[in-house]
């Protein structure tokens, strides 16, 4: 691991290694996410809607673990670009950390409220965040929707900009996130 | 005249002992199954027990408790739909869950051991229920829980038999209060 002393162009390892698994984990619960919720009642529906909540308990403790090591370790500096791109991309990684906690957040009180506790890699039991209510379930469900297509279209404006740095401005930025 | 003659010397047997009445509104019957580690808690609502019982005369002891399997839930109605269908309690078909003791066993201080066949979804199996007793004022109320392996009455059939994802331990819990005894 390069030291924090050493002035460097990259991102740490750590923050590259939860980078690309946070990235890979969303990705995919997002889309596990969208298929499951139309499914019938099946065999396959049971075991996704789980490996799904495995999956956002899993992001939302490793976003915790990202936050703190993002709060205690500096990022390289911004490249040269206008001051209004610098402020929209910070304000994407600002919200783009709200949402890693509020979606699963969301998740897991709408699981509490439908009567379904959470248990971890069916081991660990979670402890519900809301008393279960049926009204509430609803409510919860459509709010976890909403804020994961809120992300989704964060990560898209996340993915688009790093596409621009990379293929029109062609200044390589990539290279900092680059394991 | 055999099915008269049946009634009146069920009616003589029955009377020899106290005949006790089921109280449904403090009656409970309820069960626990996991679902990929998430215990899945439902109960029914409709069931019926005839107890005919002296502490005395335990040899003459019987029970005889139906359960309605069309009145099964476990509190989400898209669940509730699923379990009367052929895979899980056909219910339809067979309505009804019957456990129909053949003796009574004291087991210390108001308890029992009940031995009996529980049939459900029309498989039977033989099973010693532990039943504690205890009255309070004009009621008996008769407590306990059970043990059964789901796949032992097929509950769950087809791709369900997987016991990785719906555990095939399921606990039965039941509160029964009883007056006239």
């Amino acid at each position: 691991m390069p030291s924090t002393a050493t002035p460097t162009a990259r991102y740490s390892l750590v923050a590259i290694a939860l980078h690309w698994l946070l990235a890979l984990a969303i990705v995919t619960c997002f889309c596990v996410g969208l298929y499951m919720a139309d499914l019938p009642f099946s065999l396959t529906r049971i075991k996704l809607f789980n490996w799904h909540k495995w999956a956002g308990i899993s992001i939302l403790a490793l976003s915790a673990i990202r936050l703190l090591w993002r709060l205690t370790h500096r990022p390289p500096a911004d490249p040269p670009m206008p001051s209004w791109q610098a402020r929209a991309a910070h304000l994407t990684h600002v919200l783009l950390y709200g949402f890693f906690f509020a979606v699963p957040l969301a998740g897991w009180a709408y699981s509490s409220a439908a009567g379904f506790p959470i248990v971890w890699f069916g081991v660990i039991h979670l402890p519900d965040l809301v008393a279960p209510d049926k009204a509430l379930s609803e409510t919860l469900k459509e709010l976890h929707g909403l804020l994961a297509y809120g992300l989704a279209g964060l990560v898209v404006m996340h993915i688009a900009a790093a596409l621009q740095h990379q293929f029109i401005k062609r200044d390589n930025l990539i290279r900092r996130m680059l394991p | 005249m055999k099915a008269l003659l049946a009634t009146l010397l069920l009616a003589a047997s029955v009377g020899a002992q106290a005949q006790a009445k089921l109280q449904p509104a403090q009656s409970d019957l309820s069960f626990q199954a996991h679902q990929m580690g998430v215990p899945v808690d439902g109960h029914f609502k409709h069931f019926d027990a005839q107890l005919a019982f002296d502490p005395a005369k335990l040899a003459a002891a019987q029970v005889s408790f139906t359960v309605d399997m069309n009145s099964g839930t476990i509190g989400a109605p898209e669940y509730d739909a699923e379990l009367v269908k052929a895979a899980w309690f056909n219910a339809g078909k067979l309505p009804q869950a019957v456990f129909k003791s053949t003796a009574f066993k004291p087991a210390g201080a108001g308890r029992y051991e009940v031995a009996g066949t529980l049939t459900i979804k029309g498989q039977s199996k033989p099973v010693v229920v532990p039943v504690t007793l205890s009255k309070s004022g004009a009621t008996t109320v008769a407590t306990g829980s059970l043990a059964i392996k789901r796949l032992d009455f097929k509950i769950g059939e087809g791709e369900w038999t997987d016991t990785s994802v719906v555990a095939d331990d399921v606990t039965v819990k039941f509160k029964l209060a009883f007056t006239g005894l």
